[in-house]
């Protein structure tokens, strides 16, 4: 059995947290800047939710009862979702190009869940109360309710997983709780799109689309974050130079996601076409889009930022321009953030009763989001960025050499195991 | 033997039958004849375009409780809303009852008209099955939309999910609050009316239990002079709240 006692102490976190301290100084300075922006991001939302009240605090309010929070919370969890897809093509299904990137993937999938679960937490009004009603007073006909409890689940796969992954004896447990990761992750993903998809009241979101629109956009996210996570961890954190097989893996995954973005393309071209067509109160959700208030965000942003630039970039780094992939990237990840954020608006900024043609609801709805709900997100991004500085050093640089076993120190490859310097 | 020969005899003869209607059918519609029948055939022309049937039918609560709102009736005095609050604790930064104003610059007589809106208590409500943690649910008896407090989590994914905008997030309460057509604070207590409907002075709003054939809601509703309507009836959410004029 592993003993987390002393002994555990002073094998593991103390050299761990030497390291962290031993990054540098500009290492250390955006661990500093991340871990603020972090602390006040929750300070914001502790204080929006327990003592200004969030109907003062955020920008919500009863006709957009969610806002930018939730679809940071949806940009975190669908780019977790991704992450474990894209590496499980590698470590769970074989594919082995794609097998350099399993460790770094699975840490970054945990991080990213627990960024949105920290979002989400300071967004929903009672979270003390979700922990205990979601456990004892469950409701099987919630999407939310699943959703919640599959990314809770994928959490804890995703985490054995990755202990398993530090543990060369343990490959084929590593696969299992991998393969349970992979399940749970596209079931969450999809009920979060079930979410939206199942509200018939709405008619922007009601139908098949975002469930599957969901599968596809993490797989794109998931591609997005592992090239921006991969480039920042050797230039900027480790200061390695990536290997050949990372590099092959790189280019695979940037095949990859040039693929998923031509897919995309038809899905929003069919998203447009369809609702162009529907109901009368989605025509016009749709029209704030492609020719009205959110038309710099859909055209700009989503569709040139979000696809058209990024499918450009990789395109012409053919997998290898490690700097155009990067860049590539950046622009889709500010984009897919975006994305979300407008999905999320637009779904809501019609009124209920726009076709009773009434005076109190004859205009559209607006939103904007509040220095509170700011913060919050900053926060959430915060946590995510100084996870992944953190892990770098804590798990170093996920290479595959100077592993102390982290499970069973009487592991019969635990003798095999290099000394730490 | 001779059962077999008859029953083939039977068969024969429903055939010639069967397919004698179908060419007499074929001949009435080319000649139009069914369709100027169906045009004639009022009832079931009120039917289809009032889809009385989806809530005519079946009434799975007793009491059922429904209300049947007047809307021609309505002169927005607001009395409703005031009892509303004062009976029910409503905040002034939220509602369950409000009334809206539709203009009609096109109408030869009045130009606008006034459309009060409560929670619909839906036979089908979206916001019970979105919401996780059962903290809303119809309840057993009746079939008024609830609320457990305790368990809200506050998500506002109820909020989300229903058609009617008739939930808003109350602060003292940390729950959702929302019409529970005075349930706690009235039909509890042994009153057999609502605030609302005891406030109007033009009888708008109609409440009473539609599985009892001799209310009110029942009469009103299972009428088929005056049109009755279901507000956003696309949703498929099954109202209880009716609308008529006259």
């Amino acid at each position: 059995m592993t003993n987390f006692g002393k002994d555990w102490f002073v094998s593991h976190i103390k050299p761990a947290f030497e390291r962290v301290v031993s990054g540098g100084r500009i290492y250390l300075f955006f661990v500093f800047l991340f871990g603020i922006l972090m602390l006040v991001g929750i300070a914001a939302g502790l204080h929006a939710l327990f003592i200004a009240g969030t109907r003062h605090a955020y920008g919500t309010y009863r006709e957009i009862p969610v806002a930018i929070l939730i679809s940071t919370y949806i940009f975190f969890v669908v780019a977790s979702t991704g992450l474990c897809l894209v590496s499980s093509i590698g470590h769970v299904f074989g594919v082995k190009e794609f097998m350099p990137l399993a460790r770094r993937c699975v840490y970054l999938s945990i991080i990213t869940i627990l960024a949105g679960f920290l979002v989400i937490g300071l967004e929903i009004e009672n979270p003390f109360r979700m922990v205990l009603y979601n456990i004892i007073s469950p409701n099987y006909s919630s999407n939310i309710w699943w959703m919640g409890t599959l990314y809770g689940f994928a959490v804890v796969f995703l985490t054995v997983e990755f202990i398993f992954l530090f543990n060369e004896g343990n490959h084929r447990k590593a696969v299992i709780a991998g393969f349970l990761g992979v399940i749970t992750e596209i079931a969450a993903n999809s009920n979060l799109g079930g979410v939206f998809a199942m509200m018939h009241g709405r008619p922007y979101w009601y139908g098949p689309y975002f469930p599957i629109y969901f599968i596809l956009s993490a797989l794109i996210t998931g591609c997005a974050f592992i090239i921006l996570f991969v480039f920042l961890a050797h230039k900027a954190v480790t200061n390695k130079p990536i290997d050949e097989a990372t590099k092959t893996a790189l280019q695979s995954v940037s095949k990859l996601a040039m693929l998923l973005l031509g897919v995309m393309m038809v899905f929003t071209f069919w998203k447009i076409l369809t609702t162009s067509v529907g109901n009368p109160s989605s025509v016009v959700a749709l029209n704030t889009l492609l020719d009205g208030p959110y038309s710099f965000n859909f055209w700009k942003i989503e569709i040139l930022g979000g696809i058209i630039i990024p499918f450009i970039l990789l395109l012409a780094s053919r997998g290898k321009n490690l700097i155009i992939m990067f860049t590539a990237s950046v622009i889709m990840i500010f984009s897919i953030f975006f994305t979300r954020t407008d999905m999320i608006i637009v779904g809501q900024i019609v009124p209920l009763y726009w076709d009773l043609g009434v005076v109190e609801y004859s205009q559209l709805h607006t939103y904007k989001p509040s220095v509170h709900e700011i913060l919050v997100v900053l926060g959430g991004i915060s946590f995510c960025l100084l996870t992944f500085l953190l892990g770098e050093k804590i798990f170093y640089g996920f290479t595959d050499v100077q592993y102390p076993p982290l499970l069973k120190k009487d592991e019969p490859d635990a003798a095999e195991v290099q000394e730490l310097p | 033997m001779t059962d077999n020969l008859n029953k083939e005899k039977r068969n024969a003869q429903y055939s010639l039958d069967y397919e004698r209607r179908e060419f007499l059918k074929i001949g009435l519609k080319i000649t139009g004849v069914m369709a100027g029948g169906s045009i004639l055939s009022l009832i079931s022309n009120i039917n289809k375009a009032y889809s009385l049937d989806i809530f005519r039918d079946k009434y799975p609560y007793k009491p059922h409780y429904a209300m049947v709102l007047r809307q021609d009736r309505c002169i927005d005095c607001k009395k409703c809303m005031v009892a509303c609050v004062a009976t029910n604790n409503v905040p002034d930064y939220g509602w369950r009852t409000i009334i809206f104003k539709r203009k009609i610059p096109a109408s030869i007589d009045q130009k606008s008209e006034f459309i009060p809106i409560l929670c619909n208590q839906c036979n089908n409500p979206p916001c019970v099955r979105t919401c996780p943690t059962r903290a809303t649910y119809k309840d057993k008896t009746n079939g008024i939309v609830m609320m457990n407090n305790k368990k809200c989590i506050g998500c506002k994914s109820c909020m989300m999910a229903c058609p009617y905008n008739a939930r808003y997030y109350n602060e003292a309460k940390k729950a959702i609050d929302k019409c529970d057509f005075c349930l706690e604070s009235r039909l509890a207590k042994g009153w057999k009316i609502v605030a609302c409907s005891e406030a109007c002075p033009a009888d708008v709003r109609v409440f009473g239990d539609l599985s009892d054939p001799a209310s009110r809601v029942f009469k009103l509703v299972h009428q088929l002079q005056k049109p009755v309507w279901v507000l956003r009836e696309e949703v498929g959410a099954k109202p209880n709240v009716f609308y008529m004029k006259g």
